[in-house]
């Protein structure tokens, strides 16, 4: 089964690959650069960031988030692949929230775009599920010895977001300036949003 | 890193604004400084598997399967962690997949990379640089 060009350099298999399919008409390259563009340029962090700032706001928003995160989600025309079934998790005072893959990468897209290269790493993935609080630790989260942590792990069935705590001192912002301190990294579970 | 929205505060701009503004915490297509995509050819992997199963000819739950078949493979033969790349797992499943399912003979994939790699030198259009290669 295993390839004997697995050595050669993935960028020429990847024209080996995308040049055989399109001549054969299963491919369309057009299709291929819509994706890049997209996940390069469209679909990000910020998505996630306005849901997130709309539970703090609203609370019927939170409350339907909270029940069903792809629906509430999708009010805000934020959906596509790898956000069939997302769950919203609350992190309070008492609980935190933190996501991983351990089989792969699964993320939810929609809301907060492809993964960064820490989740997917081998040591992220095993690490987070045997000695979270040191990892969050070392993520710069020290989190009180009384916070209980929960590690979710995200499957095709389930993708996780966390929706961080609002910080103090935020109770005059608007829905935007809230949205602008809200992190790609608090609603993966490792950071916190602070005030700069 | 550049920051064609720098100087804008955060509330009050325009949604376009707000995109551009790539200073800002949750800022596309690089966020903390980094870029979705490592090299050309990431990109590249990625769209191919997407556009296959947006047009039917790939089923994800598939892709996916075989990715965590590739990423414990990976793992278990490297314990030390060292040389990771994930998009490397993610082009052998596609590569697997794409001659598993019968859309492209594997002897036929064998041959058009020889083809391509007897191109002459300086033909590689890709630029995947020195990022691109394995060690």
């Amino acid at each position: 089964m295993t390839s004997p060009t697995e050595h050669l350099d993935p960028a020429l298999r990847v024209e080996a690959l995308a040049s055989l399919l399109t001549e054969r008409g299963l491919l369309d390259e057009a299709t291929v650069e819509t994706f890049i563009k997209t996940y390069e340029q469209s679909v990000g962090p910020m998505n996630g960031a306005k849901v997130v700032a709309k539970a703090w706001t609203d609370p019927e928003y939170r409350a339907r988030l909270l029940a069903d995160g792809t629906a509430a989600i999708a009010e805000l025309g934020f959906k596509g692949p790898q956000g069939e079934h997302i769950v919203v998790l609350e992190n309070t005072p008492a609980v935190h929230h933190v996501v991983v893959c351990t089989l792969c990468s699964c993320y939810p897209w929609p809301v907060l775009g492809l993964p960064p290269s820490w989740y997917k790493d081998p040591a992220y993935r095993s690490r987070i599920v045997r000695e979270p609080r040191r990892v969050l630790s070392e993520f710069g989260l020290d989190l009180d010895d009384s916070v209980e942590i929960r590690v979710h792990d995200s499957s095709s069935e389930v993708r996780y977001m966390v929706l961080p705590e609002r910080p103090a001192g935020t109770e005059g912002a608007s829905e935007e300036e809230l949205a602008a301190l809200v992190t790609r990294d608090a609603m993966v579970g490792v950071a916190k949003v602070t005030v700069p | 890193m550049t920051s064609p929205a720098s100087g804008s505060g955060p509330g009050g701009h325009a949604d376009a604004a707000y995109l551009l503004d790539s200073a800002g915490p949750a800022a596309p297509p690089r966020d903390n400084g980094e870029l979705v995509f490592a090299a050309p050819w990431e990109s590249r992997a990625f769209g191919v598997a997407l556009a296959l199963h947006e047009s039917g000819r790939m089923d994800w739950e598939d892709f996916r399967q075989s990715l965590i078949g590739e990423i414990a493979a990976w793992e278990a033969a490297h314990p030390s962690g060292e040389g990771w790349n994930y998009y490397e797992c993610w082009l052998r499943s596609l590569e697997r997949v794409v001659s598993g399912r019968g859309l492209i003979n594997a002897g036929d994939l064998r041959a058009r990379q020889a083809e391509l790699a007897a191109r002459p030198a300086g033909h590689d259009h890709d630029e995947a640089g020195s990022h691109g290669h394995e060690h």
